[in-house]
């Protein structure tokens, strides 16, 4: 039996809320693998990805992603129309609700195009095979005879063309094909894939109609605020609303505890004092006119200055031996001609997305129904059933678009709280986060403390690598008393850098959390790109080395780690973008007066990226002039989106290089909103030059990060080669060029 | 008491509190959504809006600012706002899109005051608008291509 299927009309309407006309077929993917799970029976099959061909030649395809700036909407809808050699303009994009029938629909890791991109190329392929054995039936002719080309299946004897659209009501009738009779396109006769596509979504983003959570309008919805304690994991001790209650608009004043997770699993949401209102202003007035005594509770003593130099200390003292680790690093050192120590910092960083977290929920008695810019609404779903006791099929997640997510959206606090209220008024509710709520109670991107100490022979080749890691764990958000750095962090850059090192030590050092900690774009390669790419440029300067050629040396011969995996790191693309970002930067040209260039290398979500920034620092002003990436992110699905990103991505990494900086204290976040926590804005904003490598016949690997790491490290070693200043700690806000 | 406030050349009733910021106002009371909340203090820019022809962060400006006064969102149209909804298209500016409202409305006075931008004009233009996403390049680009088209038309 075949694993694509056609789906019974009534199953169709039920899941997906479609009329159920044209072609409707589907497939199902298993989480997080790109293979197709076999299905035996027609009545229990349940696709999580399918595509709709209607009788107007329209086609519809289901995101089960979701979109925050990131493409995948266009992307995906990009494979299934080359593979079916539809017209572009035919196109459209449904959101699919939060579902487990959908398979893992977490949008993070860089991941949605690694693992859904075959099966949709299938679906395509599928298609058109279905609309060619109708036409060939039509003609009296064999299937060999007929080729689909730009939404026509064309008689190659006769010439004669028959519209997709037309083909239709015979095409439904036909058999899928077998699953092994599908045959992919070659990469040279992609039409799609590969080239530049504008955005599915343009001329909603461009009229102030796509509807983000935010612009979520249900008849008779309240909307809340929620004041929560400033001091993470705080409790209200009393209370006195009057003040708030006067403002006009504001209709209630609500308690709302803290909703504790299990351990292990969700997150769970803050709890405070909700307003509720009959628009958002009135909300966020009656926040502010609210007196709350608090419990403050442990997290009070948390001070981040001072979390810093204790870490500082820490990491000048051996950690926990992380496997991984090879060779004699004390021997490394003692035998050679020079050793250099170095340690740096990364203060606390947050999303800040712009449009801030919000949701709307409307809680029926055993049903509930929810509306949010969502990038994991199955855990979303999962943590309504657990805190509210519904059964988990009564439960809707409608994912809108996503004002930007970073990771922030990842976590559905903002969900929970919606729920919860709309239980208590009985009302559907929008609960809408301030921006000083998004600044001060997020899931905060680690600090991290390094301590890097190598070797370098007579030669100037690096013979040992010592590093020590201290940052605050993202486990310790589901799981507390996690007070060390996991496996999955560590494996981010630091028990794989790209360096062939025979000498390589690895330690972990304790680091508490006092914050939420989550994940933001790049995630702890932010951390591991930039320590690694300043010390290599530490040390081949202390070795008397072109940084470039030291780079080149260090990441060594040619050599392909883990082949076992799908994606096994392949020390050639590395180099190779290296290379390519060193000649379209011109590199080794000299640059004028109080100029200066660095450059920088990572491999993240198995995509390879060099970068080279180009700065001026006069007066003590630093100016970012100009960036080159080079991307080897193997199959290209849409090459303007990779640019795009890569773009965006150089962006980010300027804002939290320049800019980046939470602080605590007394256990209390102390910026507040845009003007306290800075963003690159257009006068900022350099040139920016993106290459893609072709590398067509490698798996796509991730785009949206890997742009990110670099870039601090980058800037970092431009300013040095202007000025000779070493820049260990971020950001560079605070650093004095005059002196 | 019901007070008019004219938006996109159409005119709306509307009874709420005189302080009460134009872009809540236009959000939650008329219920028009293009319009956007970033930060509530004037510093991102998603909320800009038109009010005579001036740019204005409608999340800082009371209701009674904008009484009598012909108020354009992005919503709305305008020769200029056309021609940057088409350079941008062009461009594929947007990423999540979020900003962009912002983003044009703001473009669209640029071009209604300076029909020729120079780089450094679009820098000063535009940098009270923040993008999160980073598509700043793009709007750069697709600011000078609409200039082009204009003074081609």
């Amino acid at each position: 039996m075949s694993t694509i299927q056609k789906i019974n009309r009534r199953d169709f309407v039920k899941l997906f809320g479609l009329t159920s006309t044209g072609i409707i077929i589907g497939c199902n993917i298993s989480s997080d693998r790109k293979e197709f799970i076999p299905t035996s029976d027609e009545n229990s099959f349940s696709p999580n990805l399918f595509i709709q061909i209607h009788k107007n030649g329209n086609i519809t395809l289901m995101a089960s992603r979701s979109e925050m700036g990131q493409g995948i909407r266009t992307s995906l809808a990009s494979a299934i129309a080359d593979e079916m050699e539809a017209d572009w303009k035919y196109i459209a994009v449904k959101q699919a609700i939060g579902h487990e029938k959908y398979g893992n629909q977490n949008t993070d890791g860089s991941r949605s195009v690694r693992t859904i991109l075959e099966p949709m190329r299938k679906m395509g392929a599928t298609a058109k095979m279905m609309l060619i054995a109708a036409a060939a039936q039509k003609w009296n002719i064999a299937a060999s005879d007929c080729k689909a080309d730009n939404h026509f299946i064309i008689n190659q004897k006769t010439s004669e063309k028959i519209f997709f659209g037309d083909l239709i009501d015979v095409a439904s009738k036909m058999p899928i094909p077998n699953e092994n009779t599908v045959v992919l396109k070659k990469v040279k006769d992609f039409k799609y894939i590969g080239k530049t596509l504008k955005s599915v979504d343009l001329k909603d983003f461009t009229h102030g109609t796509a509807k983000y959570g935010m612009d979520i309008r249900i008849p008779n919805m309240k909307f809340a605020a929620i004041a929560r304690c400033p001091v993470t994991f705080g409790t209200v001790k009393s209370f006195n609303s009057s003040d708030a209650e006067k403002i006009s608009g504001v209709e209630k004043v609500i308690q709302l505890d803290r909703m504790i997770p299990p351990v292990g699993q969700f997150f769970g949401a803050l709890g405070g004092i909700a307003i509720i209102a009959n628009n958002s202003w009135a909300a966020f007035q009656g926040k502010l006119s609210l007196e709350i005594e608090w419990d403050y509770g442990e997290n009070h003593s948390f001070d981040s200055e001072k979390f810093s130099e204790i870490l500082t200390q820490r990491v000048h003292e051996t950690g926990k031996l992380v496997p991984g680790s090879r060779g004699n690093v004390a021997k490394a050192f003692t035998d050679a001609k020079q050793t250099i120590e170095a340690t740096y910092q990364v203060p606390f960083l947050v999303h800040t997305p712009m449009e801030v977290p919000n949701a709307t929920a409307w809680f029926q008695g055993n049903k509930v129904e929810v509306w949010a810019p969502v990038q994991d609404p199955q855990t979303a779903r999962a943590e309504i059933a657990h805190f509210f006791e519904i059964p988990i099929e009564n439960i809707t997640v409608n994912v809108t678009f996503l004002g930007g997510g970073f990771g922030r959206k990842s976590k559905s606090d903002f969900v929970v709280e919606a729920v919860a209220l709309s239980k208590k008024i009985d009302a559907p509710v929008q609960v809408v986060w301030t921006r000083e709520d998004d600044v001060k109670h997020s899931f905060y991107h680690a600090t991290s403390v390094q301590y890097l100490k190598g070797s370098i022979d007579k030669n100037g080749l690096v013979t040992g690598w010592l590093q020590r890691v201290a940052l605050p764990s993202i486990v310790s958000s589901f799981k507390p008393l996690s007070d060390y750095a996991s496996g999955f962090e560590l494996n981010q850059g630091f028990t794989n850098n790209p360096y062939d090192i025979q000498n390589f030590r690895l330690e972990n050092v304790k680091a508490e959390a006092h914050l939420r900690i989550g994940w933001m774009r790049s995630v702890v390669h932010i951390h591991s790109g930039f320590a690694n790419n300043s010390f290599v440029d530490e040390l081949a300067f202390e070795a008397k080395k072109n940084p470039l050629d030291f780079q080149l040396a260090l990441i060594g011969k040619n050599r392909i780690i883990d082949g076992k995996s799908d994606y096994p790191f392949n020390s050639k693309r590395m180099k190779k973008v290296l290379e390519n970002t060193a000649k379209i930067s011109d590199f080794n040209r000299k640059r004028p007066e109080n100029h200066g260039i660095g450059i920088a290398i990572h491999y993240s979500f198995y995509s390879y990226v060099a970068t080279a920034v180009e700065v001026s620092v006069i007066n003590g002003n630093i100016q970012i002039k100009e960036v080159w990436t080079t991307i080897d992110c193997g199959l290209v699905l849409n090459k303007d989106n990779v640019i795009n990103q890569l773009e965006g991505a150089a962006i980010f990494g300027i804002s939290l290089a320049l800019f980046g900086k939470i602080t605590v204290k007394e256990g209390a976040v102390e910026q507040h909103n845009f003007f306290d926590y800075q963003m690159t804005r257009m006068k900022d904003t350099p040139k920016i030059t993106v290459d893609i490598i072709e590398a067509m016949n490698q798996p796509a690997t991730g785009v949206g990060e890997p742009g990110v790491p670099v870039m601090a490290p980058a800037i970092c070693n431009a300013i040095f080669n202007a000025t000779g200043k070493r820049i260990r700690t971020l950001p560079l806000f605070e650093v004095d060029f005059e002196i | 008491m019901k007070t008019n406030l004219s938006i996109n050349g159409k005119r709306y009733q509307i009874d709420a509190p005189e302080e009460m910021p134009l872009l809540w106002l236009i959000r939650d009371v008329v219920g028009m959504t293009g319009t956007k909340f970033g930060c509530g203090v004037g510093q991102c820019g998603a909320c800009s809006i038109l009010v005579d022809g001036t740019l204005i962060k409608s999340c800082s400006m009371p209701f009674s600012f904008g009484i009598g006064k012909e108020i354009t969102t992005i919503e709305g149209t305008t020769a200029n706002l056309q021609i940057l909804r088409e350079s941008w298209q062009e461009c594929n500016v947007p990423q999540c899109g979020y900003c962009q409202s912002g983003q044009l409305i703001a473009a669209t006075f640029l071009l209604e005051n300076n029909a020729n931008p120079t780089d450094e004009d679009i820098d000063n233009a535009m940098s009270g608008n923040i993008c999160r996403c980073g598509t700043y390049t793009r709007i750069r680009k697709a600011i000078h291509m609409a200039a082009a088209i204009k003074n081609q038309g």
